[in-house]
């Protein structure tokens, strides 16, 4: 879309868009193309400057059963969260959408958890599902030995998971209400005239209307997922026990700045983007069909 | 909806209720944890009737982890992420709409790009940068020759260097280097009338006056949306300022919460950590609650 009136002085009109191609160039296209130049270089562990070793870098982090082990344990953690996340919070949205009495407390509640930070809801739950304190230790003097994140890796995943998913079971409510809301009404007036109940109005009408809200939460929520996740991991499990919570920024992290590999953290940097970047093409792609539906 | 559906109407009653539940009880068992003393907050079952040390509990938090300096550097991220996302996108998407020359679509996918890649994700190189932000200009001027020229000619040799680690900032800067606002004012101008500029211009309004006195009291609605959920953003960042706030004056409230976290074989304080986590949250769930309205349109006109 274009506008048909403009302004002819495109001097000023250049002017106006430099603050922020100054501040994207210097934080943004300088640092990603240093990550390529540092993912493809050395350095020198005394100083004087970097040697090039091409995809060295690459090779040593892909035959390193660490990185395949962050690799899985970050798609364990996004598929099980985002499936989580997302179901939960599409049967709210859902049933939120009846509007029976009471729908507007709903409507202002179940959005809470989003506007919390991360590290501020892990430390929550990591009280709470603190093995021997909080709530999970009820289970455990039941069955003791049942649960603790601090030596069970799947423990300690189910911990991350659940603090993700709760968060983002907010974020997810605010984007289905808002698609559910978005469907003519005549819609589902007329699909009621015609005898269509409420569960076959929801499966022949509202569901096939918001599955482009579908695709685009799925792709948010894992990259998401992805990104952040870090300040969960670093205050409930900071990657452990062993690694079995070390997801892939975490470990970026870890490797870049506790164990000063620039170059290693750079070549793992990069292979996230283009996983990223990768979703995030895909997710114009639905985007392109979601105009078309409408 | 006109049909009697008791059944389902129950159901759905149950259903969110359930919801319901499992969504405020972090928040509650927080603020009661927050109240107990050491022995009962360790009580197994934690009893969930309040304790009476509340405010103790309050108090020892914010001096143990130094709460007041930190919660004044997180707003001041906050509002200034938040300012310098409203007032640079507004900029930018008014020379992206409002005019023609050449190289504007190539500027317009530099700035679409950054939406691909979150911070989190370069964040070895962003650091390297902030800790010398003029680095990436000293480096052209080395590459193109343009140092050697210049200290051939003048004998100046040209260094520079601008270290932004502990400032606020190198706190701000970064987080708003990304497209997220230009989006949503470049939409909302694109609907803005036609006439309204023609009726302007024949007033005699130039680009910066049509700028300030028309499009910008239009967007108000925009600001607040964006303004909105910038500041609950960059509240709740938290691998930016742990990375680049060595030095204590600095850091922010969310990044000092690990300060309360007890130590394995420690003493459990946990109702001092809850306390504390209760303060942290507090200051977001104020600002989702009171500008709800702009939270939900925010949210939903930038990710779109």
């Amino acid at each position: 879309m274009e506008k048909r009136v403009t302004f002819s002085k495109w001097t000023i009109g250049i002017l106006f868009a430099v603050p922020q191609l100054v501040l994207i160039f210097t934080f943004f296209y300088w640092p990603a193309g240093q990550a390529v130049y540092w993912s493809l270089t050395l350095q020198q562990p005394w100083g004087g400057g970097n040697i090039w070793v091409g995809l060295d870098n690459f090779r040593s982090i892909l035959s390193n059963a660490d990185y395949w082990n962050s690799i899985s344990a970050s798609l364990v953690f996004a598929a099980i969260s985002t499936g989580l996340a997302m179901f939960i919070a599409l049967v709210l949205a859902a049933l939120t959408d009846r509007q029976l009495a009471g729908s507007r407390l709903y409507r202002v509640v179940l959005i809470w958890p989003y506007g919390i930070a991360a590290p501020a809801l892990a430390m929550a739950f990591r009280f709470i599902l603190a093995p021997e304190a909080g709530f999970m230790a009820v289970v455990n003097r039941v069955w003791p030995g049942f649960w603790d994140p601090g030596l069970d890796g799947a423990d300690a995943m189910a911990s991350i998971i659940v603090a993700f998913s709760w968060k983002y079971v907010g974020y997810n409510f605010i984007f289905f209400l808002a698609a559910f809301q978005a469907i003519p009404r005549s819609l589902i007036e007329a699909a009621a005239m015609d005898g269509s109940g409420v569960i076959r109005r929801f499966w022949d009408i509202q569901f096939p209307l918001i599955t482009p809200t579908i695709f685009f939460l799925l792709v948010i929520n894992i990259t998401e997922s992805f990104q952040d996740s870090f300040g969960i991991v670093d205050i409930m499990t900071a990657g452990g026990p062993a690694n079995a919570t070390n997801l892939m920024v975490y470990k970026i992290y870890s490797d870049g700045f506790k164990g000063l590999d620039y170059s290693g953290a750079a070549a793992q940097s990069i292979i996230l983007m283009l996983l990223i970047i990768v979703l995030t093409i895909f997710q114009f792609r639905f985007i392109e069909r979601r105009v078309h539906y409408r | 909806m006109v049909e009697r559906t008791p059944f389902l109407n129950f159901f759905t009653h149950l259903i969110l209720f359930v919801g319901f539940v499992f969504c405020v009880a972090p928040f509650v068992v927080v603020a009661i944890a927050a109240s107990h003393n050491l022995r009962d907050v360790n009580d197994v079952p934690m009893s969930l009737l309040p304790g009476n040390d509340f405010w103790v509990n309050i108090k020892t938090a914010w001096t143990t982890a130094d709460l007041g300096p930190k919660l004044l550097n997180s707003f001041i991220m906050a509002a200034g992420v938040a300012a310098g996302k409203v007032i640079i996108s507004a900029l930018t998407a008014f020379s992206i709409v409002y005019f023609r020359y050449p190289g504007r679509t190539f500027i317009f996918w530099l700035i679409f790009v950054t939406l691909m890649l979150p911070l989190e994700v370069r964040i070895v190189p962003t650091y390297a940068v902030v800790a010398d932000v003029l680095s990436p200009y000293q480096a052209i001027l080395d590459v193109t020759g343009l140092s050697w020229l210049i200290e051939k000619v003048s004998g100046v040799h040209v260094s520079l260097s601008l270290g932004l680690l502990n400032s606020y900032t190198g706190l701000i800067m970064p987080l708003i280097a990304t497209a997220t606002g230009t989006f949503l004012y470049r939409q909302f101008f694109l609907t803005v009338p036609d006439e309204l500029t023609e009726a302007a211009r024949m007033d005699g309004a130039g680009a910066l006056r049509f700028f300030i006195d028309i499009l910008l009291p239009l967007s108000r609605n925009n600001m607040a949306a964006l303004g909105t959920i910038m500041f609950l953003w960059a509240w709740n960042q938290y691998l930016w300022p742990l990375l680049i706030t060595t030095d204590q004056s600095h850091a922010t409230a969310v990044t000092e919460l690990k300060q309360l976290i007890p130590n394995v074989g420690g003493i459990p304080e946990w109702h001092i950590a809850m306390a504390g986590t209760l303060i942290v949250m507090l200051p977001p769930l104020v600002v989702v609650v009171a500008m709800q309205r702009w939270f939900v349109r925010g949210l939903i006109a930038t990710e779109k």
